[in-house]
């Protein structure tokens, strides 16, 4: 199935030149339908914003991977999907409640909650992620332990959750209270990190497209979190992939759910104001 | 990944000789018995060994499958469907147990 392009990139590699390489492996034309709904993967980009288009990272990956989230099926994500759904009604805790007993089902009361992650949390005074919305149900109200950041019981529910945004476009708030967090994100997506001194920006922002030696380089949108990796197969959540990527510079990075990771989560998901959520997308 | 569920989606009609594209996916670890926890000792195996498909008892496919396959193992094949029935989905494990799955097709 190797298309003329390809073909000609692998030619080019066997003569041991050294070529920008060619986005061959995606194709960047496609249409994501996901169950017959068509996803915004194409957004125009907003005065002041600092890309031209915005994209979503499925854009990026092979014609393989593309078709594996084009199907509720295929897509491995529902394994976890479904193994939140039954933690959904299942009793936890001195409270003797479940997520059910207080939110019902969960495709009524969770629809929307996602796209508007993270947002200012008035009582607590701080931004919260999904997360910590979670974990304020499991301690408080359910008087059970909390999850951890980015493992599988957590992942997988944040990963429920955010299904019921499914199409819907990404709108964070970042007015108001949250503008100082905004900000720090801000600062955080453009600090080099690490020995090799690189910011998110120098990837994502200025190479986009480009190949990072096997890899091609997306505009890093969160639209599709948590997401589905081929790589680890399992699935992945915003913070964990922050991590993955600071440490790739081979810096001391921050802890997923630290309030650096929550203001980045803030500003990177600004940067996909529009873009339909994908949750749970696949990735490679 | 404690739990180990097979998933399968099979259309719940079709035409008497129809084929019919059937697909499954079982969430397994696979667990190759190569790698070594944080302490130096090996992990022991434990894979699916065998997948099987029958149709009103007579096998449709069989599958080995290898250390090297991945995790969640998915399978897609085709199927002519003769008559009403039920198709019967078996996964063996490494430990004997066998996990199964059944789906009932009408004609029409």
């Amino acid at each position: 199935m190797f298309k003329a392009s390809q073909k000609l990139a692998i030619a080019a590699l066997a003569l041991g030149a050294l070529v920008s390489a060619p986005a061959a492996w995606a194709d960047e034309e496609a249409d994501l339908i996901i169950n017959g709904e068509k996803m915004d993967i194409r957004v125009e980009a907003p005065e002041g914003h600092p890309l031209d288009e915005i994209l979503s990272g499925w854009i990026f990956r092979t014609d393989e991977t593309q078709a594996l989230e084009t199907d509720d099926f295929d897509n491995p994500s529902f394994i976890f999907v479904e193994q939140a759904q039954e933690a959904w009604s299942t009793v936890e805790g001195e409270a003797g409640k479940s997520c059910e007993s207080c939110h019902g089902d969960v495709a009524e009361s969770m629809k929307g909650v996602r796209a508007a992650m993270p947002k200012y949390n008035e009582q607590a005074k701080d931004l919260w992620s999904l997360e910590n919305y979670i974990n304020s149900c499991r301690t408080e109200r359910m008087q059970a332990k909390p999850w951890k950041w980015a493992k599988a019981d957590m992942d997988a529910m944040v990963a429920l959750i955010g299904l019921q945004s499914r199409g819907m476009p990404m709108s964070v708030k970042v007015d108001g209270p949250a503008a100082e967090y905004f900000k720090k994100g801000e600062e955080i997506y453009y600090t080099r990190f690490g020995q090799l001194e690189l910011s998110c920006a120098n990837c994502h922002e200025d190479n986009y497209g480009n190949m990072i030696r096997a890899d091609h380089l997306s505009q890093g949108q969160i639209n599709g979190f948590p997401t589905y990796r081929l790589k680890n197969t399992k699935l992945n959540s915003i913070h964990a992939r922050f991590k993955g990527c600071i440490r790739d510079t081979r810096a001391e990075t921050f802890s997923p759910g630290s309030e650096e990771f929550r203001a980045l989560e803030l500003y990177v998901a600004w940067r996909g104001q529009g873009l339909s959520i994908e949750t749970p997308s696949v990735r490679q | 990944m404690a739990k180990i569920k097979p998933r399968v989606k099979v259309p719940s009609k079709a035409e008497a000789g129809e084929v019919i594209t059937i697909k499954t996916l079982i969430s397994h670890p696979m667990e190759s018995g190569q790698r070594k926890d944080k302490s130096g000792n090996p992990i022991p195996r434990k894979i699916i060994n065998k997948f099987v498909a029958s149709f009103n008892g007579q096998e449709v496919i069989s599958a080995d499958l290898a250390p090297a396959v991945s995790s969640n193992p998915y399978f897609q094949f085709e199927a002519k469907v003769p008559e009403a029935g039920e198709f019967l989905f078996q996964w063996t494990d490494d430990d004997g147990s066998v996990y199964e799955a059944k789906k009932k097709i009408k004609i029409g």
